[in-house]
């Protein structure tokens, strides 16, 4: 009976459309919004992923995500160093400040100071240059996103010409020559990464009393993280977080903080109410179309069950086609857009999501069929 | 009446047997008593037709003889079976097993072809799909449009429908079939023609058939024609299809002319059914 089941469904072919397009249309959205939404609270911890070789951050107590800087006094460095299972503890530097372009424009951008001895803390990956160029005088490097986009200067034919190695440009009246050109992860905030060393960084910002805004630190082999990350909160009085901690706290501050996951959260809920209702309307309208065939099945001797198996079947077919054409339209979508300002991340978590919400959406759908083809007499086939 | 019919009523084998059959829709004042006390027998083999006006029960009591409908009152036992003994899924397997239905608006499954709408008992019954088609393409052939199994009914005319429906009706061997205005939908000549396929059908497997008309042009199909009215059987007559009258209760082979077939002891020419069984 599940071929006849399955055969009533496929070759009614504008309710299937319909039903496949209510289910897509809800997975398409929660699977593309919440992608977008993961992309962009991935970016707020772009910098922490960018140093993979950090397993500890430290940093004042009272700091709650990357972005909030609150520096620490110099001495810290030495009292971290100290602890025992610290095999390293390098200073990092991170700030915004305002650069002048050689033409003459100025620009916010954020500025990372690393170690000068190790240049622990450096870019991800270099495209033209190397990191060490930076021991040389006066030696920045610029992301590759801000180098194309609004470090770029005009051209004689107004086409923006890319920041290049070899090009200058002044930070709070100081020199800085781009010797590099790095690629990182795109971050949340959409200024330039320049980076620069520790020493370098400090000179560049206004003097503050404090300018050691994190401690990156590489436990000793064999040391369990959380144990140091525990000694050095115990024995300095920082706050210190493992990699995965530290983007946790980012990545909830902006769920807490800002209106975004409000934002995203109306989007995909609309996209599943949108698609349960077309679901939920044309499942049952499919339902109450073929309600005399499933009336004249019932007479001739269908049980409940079989009938309840008819319907759970047809509601898995158009969950499942519609989950597919769904999350492959996201996910195209996503495709199409890689290499944009467009944060996309799809993760098998939010599919799940998708397919959780998709499940939901049909047994919701196939429910209110089944209460109708099960409450149904079968003496109603004699009824005309 | 046909031979098996005859020989099956000699021996007093009783298909359907209903009893003060009683059913009532709704509930205080505006209760509606559909069957008041129905009585009622149909033999193996036979062709009974249920005659009658609108709103007079015909529809309540195949139902009930059907098994799709629950009586309030009375018995009622099919192939010696009484439905109120049995569970709700009993009752399913049994019409599964024992019961075909033709309905006056065919009710085939409009994206199954014609095939695959005549498979559909088998399928309730279990039977694989590949030889369920096998066995609906040899059915089909049978009632003359075997030609036709992968068209969908749409495609077929209102008589071939109904052949379509007899097939379905036919291919899981009933023993019961119960048919509820057959020829209604149907023009004259394709009506009667679906009438023959009924009758010859009935004669070759034993089968027994309630068919419910109002089509007076069919009545010569029938071996019995019982009359309703205001829920109870107001008379039962023989049909052109019987040669003779008959009586359940002493047989078959000569019944006195004009007697009437539940009522022995009714004056001959009496058309008042048997009082014992009125309600």
């Amino acid at each position: 009976m599940i071929s006849v089941a399955l055969k009533m469904l496929l070759r009614d072919k504008g309710k299937y459309f319909g039903i496949v397009m209510g289910v897509t249309l809800a997975s398409m959205v929660i699977t593309q919004q919440g992608s977008i939404f993961v992309g962009i609270m991935t970016r707020t911890f772009a910098l922490i992923s960018d140093m993979g070789d950090t397993d500890i951050w430290v940093m004042e107590p009272k700091v709650q995500f990357i972005d909030d800087t609150k520096p620490l006094q110099d001495t810290a460095l030495n009292r971290v160093r100290g602890v025992p299972g610290v095999a390293h503890a390098a200073p990092l530097y991170k700030g915004i400040l305002r650069v002048r372009l050689e033409s003459g424009e100025f620009q916010n951008c954020n500025i990372i100071g690393i170690d000068d001895a190790t240049l622990t803390g450096g870019p991800p990956e270099m495209i033209e240059g190397r990191i060490e160029d930076l021991r040389r005088a006066d030696a920045v490097i610029v992301d590759i996103i801000g180098a194309t986009t609004r470090l770029a200067r005009r051209g004689p034919d107004g086409a923006p010409v890319p920041l290049a190695v070899g090009d200058t440009m002044e930070l709070n009246d100081r020199r800085g020559v781009v010797v590099g050109i790095s690629r990182n992860t795109r971050p949340f905030q959409s200024q330039p990464m320049i980076y620069t060393t520790f020493s370098r960084a400090t000179q560049y910002a206004p003097r503050e009393r404090k300018q050691l805004t994190f401690i990156l630190v590489k436990a000793d082999a064999g040391q369990n993280v959380q144990d140091v990350c525990d000694r050095i909160a115990r024995e300095t009085g920082l706050a210190a977080y493992t990699r995965d901690q530290f983007k946790s706290m980012t990545v909830s501050y902006f769920i807490n903080n800002t209106g975004i996951p409000i934002n995203f959260g109306i989007a995909v809920s609309l996209g599943f109410i949108i698609g349960s209702v077309i679901t939920g309307f044309m499942f049952y309208s499919f339902t109450a179309d073929n309600l005399r065939y499933f009336g004249t099945l019932k007479a001739m001797g269908t049980s409940d069950g079989t009938l309840l198996r008819m319907i759970m079947t047809q509601a898995m077919v158009v969950g499942v086609v519609g989950f597919g054409l769904g999350t492959g339209a996201a996910s195209w979508f996503g495709a199409s857009m890689s290499g944009t300002p467009l944060a996309f991340r799809l993760t098998w978590e939010l599919l799940f999501v998708a397919g959780t919400a998709v499940v939901v959406i049909c047994l919701i759908s196939a429910m209110l069929s089944m209460r109708r083809v099960i409450t149904l007499e079968p003496a109603v086939v004699f009824k005309g | 009446m046909t031979a098996s019919a005859r020989r099956a009523v000699q021996g007093l084998s009783v298909a359907v047997r209903c009893r003060q059959v009683v059913k009532t829709y709704g509930s205080g004042q505006s209760a509606v008593r559909a069957l008041r006390g129905v009585d009622l027998d149909v033999h193996t083999g036979e062709l009974l037709m249920l005659v009658g006006p609108s709103g007079c029960g015909k529809t309540t009591l195949i139902s009930v003889i059907a098994g799709v409908l629950d009586r309030d009152g009375g018995e009622c036992s099919v192939l010696g079976q009484d439905y109120a003994a049995m569970r709700p899924d009993q009752k399913t397997a049994f019409r599964a097993r024992h019961v075909g239905f033709v309905f006056q608006a065919f009710n085939l499954i409009p994206t199954l072809t014609i095939a695959e709408n005549v498979s559909v008992p088998l399928l309730i019954n279990g039977v694989p799909r590949k030889q369920a088609v096998e066995q609906a393409r040899e059915m089909l052939s049978q009632v003359g449009i075997g030609d036709r199994w992968r068209d969908v009914p749409a495609r077929l005319s209102g008589g071939q429908q109904q052949r379509v429906a007899i097939a379905r009706a036919l291919i899981h061997k009933p023993k019961l079939l119960v048919c509820d205005e057959p020829t209604s939908a149907l023009d004259h000549v394709t009506g009667q023609r679906v009438m023959e396929l009924l009758r010859g059908v009935a004669s070759r497997h034993d089968l027994s058939l309630v068919v419910v008309t109002h089509d007076q042009r069919i009545f010569e199909f029938a071996d019995r024609v019982a009359e309703m009215d205001d829920g109870h059987i107001e008379r039962i007559s023989a049909g052109k299809g019987h040669t003779h009258a008959e009586s359940p209760h002493r047989g078959f082979d000569a019944p006195p002319k004009n007697e009437h077939p539940l009522n022995p002891h009714a004056p001959q020419g009496s058309n008042e059914p048997n009082p014992e069984h009125r309600s």
